[in-house]
């Protein structure tokens, strides 16, 4: 049960997604009599099997809790979990595997930084600085820190491609927010924010970085030390691993100086009747026993992730967002959401149909067995903006295939047939 | 093909029955669906006996919704605010005459929750859908897959 790096083994593999779809066991249901067409895998993925048996192995074999007990299942089930960490820290270009403290989703890991160096570091009349794209857990921890401490927010506009508009981000920069917190890829809009070149204007500025990579990081090979962030934010389930597994990275010496966000066993270096000192990251954010299960299961996603090559899954996921984009093109009086086709552009597709409401289209959609979301996607603030209430998305995995895009289509057609457009 | 999408139910969305807003009504309120951020406004006039004289709703919302509503506002006339308040989420699924799943039962009770609302003044208290049968069952049920 020890970490593999398989980072740099197989990235010259050609993709095979025949060979991509084998490895997950979900793909085989049928919905309505047809195999499911799954374009819902940037609301949770389907689990990969490497992931499913690597959790089972371990609930069977291996378990205790760890860092208590010398015994034979307690060092077995450390440094499973410990591998787990090192896995991750590794797969997201982390220098040090204690920059790497887990925790629930993505959502908690944005939560445990508003808390812990929000309340420490951010005073009334300060500023933090958010997007019009941002998913509501990159929104509402914010407000609610903005609330506790008397804060100002700020939102940097999108244009209307839907692409961060970097003039504005510039100018309101110089504001001086204490913070920058803003998504790497949008949930909505699928545009790949400019994660390295915004860091740079904003450490100019004086201010950190938190990226939520929740969708970033199932389709882009990550460095954070390259990317020049502070803070970054994934969830499991989205990587083709369980849920109730998350993980935030952050620098070491932001982590350092933090203090604990929950308190309780673990996260401790002596407790007496007159106080407590606290333990070292990342063991100070991880109180309680923590999700062991699913660290070892989101590790195991990610070497199999690493197997076939981030490079290779990016690659992925811009042709079939492309194909999408052309095919969506011919139907009728559809309206996408988002940028062009083109290099940066990936998924996921969001769109609307002149006189269908989303929910029909998908409920329509789901007949013909493609999984399809929709409504306002944890994105009311841009909702507001472009001027809607809800949108169908489909969203696109490592697994994910023309054929299905096709069937995607043609749901959509019979969808205009049923409302008589 | 669809029993959902039948040709009663269409036609109620692109042409809902009392669409729109009364001037000066007495009793108003607005919800929102938080699952997908559909909105329903209800606008209702009463008589000199405290009786819906004319009621009138808009928003966005999905075919059912909008539906819903377009058949249950055409019922309303002549209803005291108890009487609104009263009234069963039977009424609303036996205007539409179809069948609703759990995860649509929020779209088609929206304009009844909304007439409720409107008629308390403030918002009515509301179960949340889709919850029948024993929960307990239908993990059980999974283990069998």
């Amino acid at each position: 049960m020890e970490p593999v790096s398989a980072k740099s083994t197989s990235e010259a593999a050609p993709y095979s997604v025949e060979k991509v779809r084998a490895a997950f066991p979900a793909l085989e249901r049928e919905v309505h009599g047809r195999p499911v067409a799954y374009l819902d895998s940037g609301a949770s993925a389907q689990r990969v099997l490497a992931s499913i048996q690597a959790v089972d192995r371990y609930e069977r074999r291996h378990h205790s809790n760890v860092h208590r007990g010398s015994h034979t299942l307690s060092a077995e089930a450390t440094e499973a979990y410990e591998g787990a960490r090192a896995t991750v820290a590794d797969h997201i270009g982390a220098a040090d595997r204690r920059e790497v403290v887990f925790v629930r989703n993505a959502t908690e890991a944005i939560n445990l930084v508003a808390r812990a160096w929000g309340d420490a570091n951010v005073r009334e009349g300060d500023r933090i600085l958010l997007t019009e794209m941002e998913h509501h857990s990159n929104v509402v921890p914010w407000q609610q820190l903005a609330e506790r401490v008397g804060a100002e927010i700020d939102w940097a506009p999108i244009d209307e491609e839907g692409l961060l508009d970097m003039d504005a981000l510039a100018a309101l920069l110089e504001r001086g927010p204490k913070l920058l917190a803003v998504t790497h890829v949008s949930n909505v809009l699928g545009t790949e924010n400019p994660l390295a070149e915004i860091a740079r204007l904003a450490h100019d500025a004086g201010a950190l970085v938190l990226a939520d990579g929740a969708q970033a990081a199932p389709k882009l090979p990550l460095d954070v030390a390259e990317l020049g962030v502070d803070f970054y934010a994934v969830t499991g389930h989205k990587l083709y691993g369980p849920t109730g597994i998350g993980m935030l990275w952050a620098r070491l010496d932001l982590l350092r100086a933090m203090p604990p966000f929950l308190g309780g066993g673990s996260m401790i270096r002596k407790v007496t009747r007159e106080g407590t000192t606290y333990a070292d990251p990342p063991a100070r954010f991880e109180a309680g026993t923590p999700a062991i299960t699913q660290a070892i299961g989101v590790a195991s996603a990610l070497r199999w992730l690493d197997s076939i090559g981030m490079d290779a899954v990016r690659e992925h996921e811009r042709q079939i967002a492309d194909y999408a984009l052309e095919r969506l093109a011919e139907v009728p009086e559809l309206r996408v959401f988002g940028p062009p086709r083109g290099p940066d552009r990936l998924g996921p597709v969001s769109f609307e149909i002149e006189g269908i409401h989303a929910h029909d289209v998908s409920e329509i959609l789901d007949r013909h067995g493609v999984a399809v979301r929709a409504g306002h996607h944890c994105a009311q603030i841009l909702m507001d903006r472009l001027q809607i209430s809800a949108t169908a998305r489909a969203s696109f995995g490592v697994y994910t295939t023309p054929e299905e895009i096709d069937r995607l289509v043609e749901g959509l057609e019979d969808a205009r047939r049923v409302f008589a457009l | 093909m669809d029993e959902l999408y039948r040709d009663q139910i269409l036609e109620h969305y692109k042409r809902p029955h009392n669409f729109g807003r009364l001037e000066r009504p007495d009793l108003e309120f607005e919800d929102t669906n938080p699952f997908c951020g559909d909105e329903q406004h209800v606008t209702i006039r009463l008589d000199e006996d405290e009786r819906v004289a004319e009621v009138a709703f808009d928003g966005k919302g999905c075919a059912i919704s909008t539906a819903a509503t377009s058949l249950l506002t055409d019922e309303l006339a002549g209803m005291s605010r108890e009487e609104l308040l009263k009234l069963p989420k039977d009424f609303v699924l036996e205007l539409l005459g179809i069948e609703i799943s759990a995860t649509r039962m929020k779209c088609a009770m929206l304009g009844l929750k909304v007439v409720k609302s409107a008629s308390l003044g403030q918002p009515a208290e509301w179960e949340d859908e889709g919850e029948e049968g024993d929960p307990a069952e239908a993990v059980a049920d999974l283990g069998q897959l």
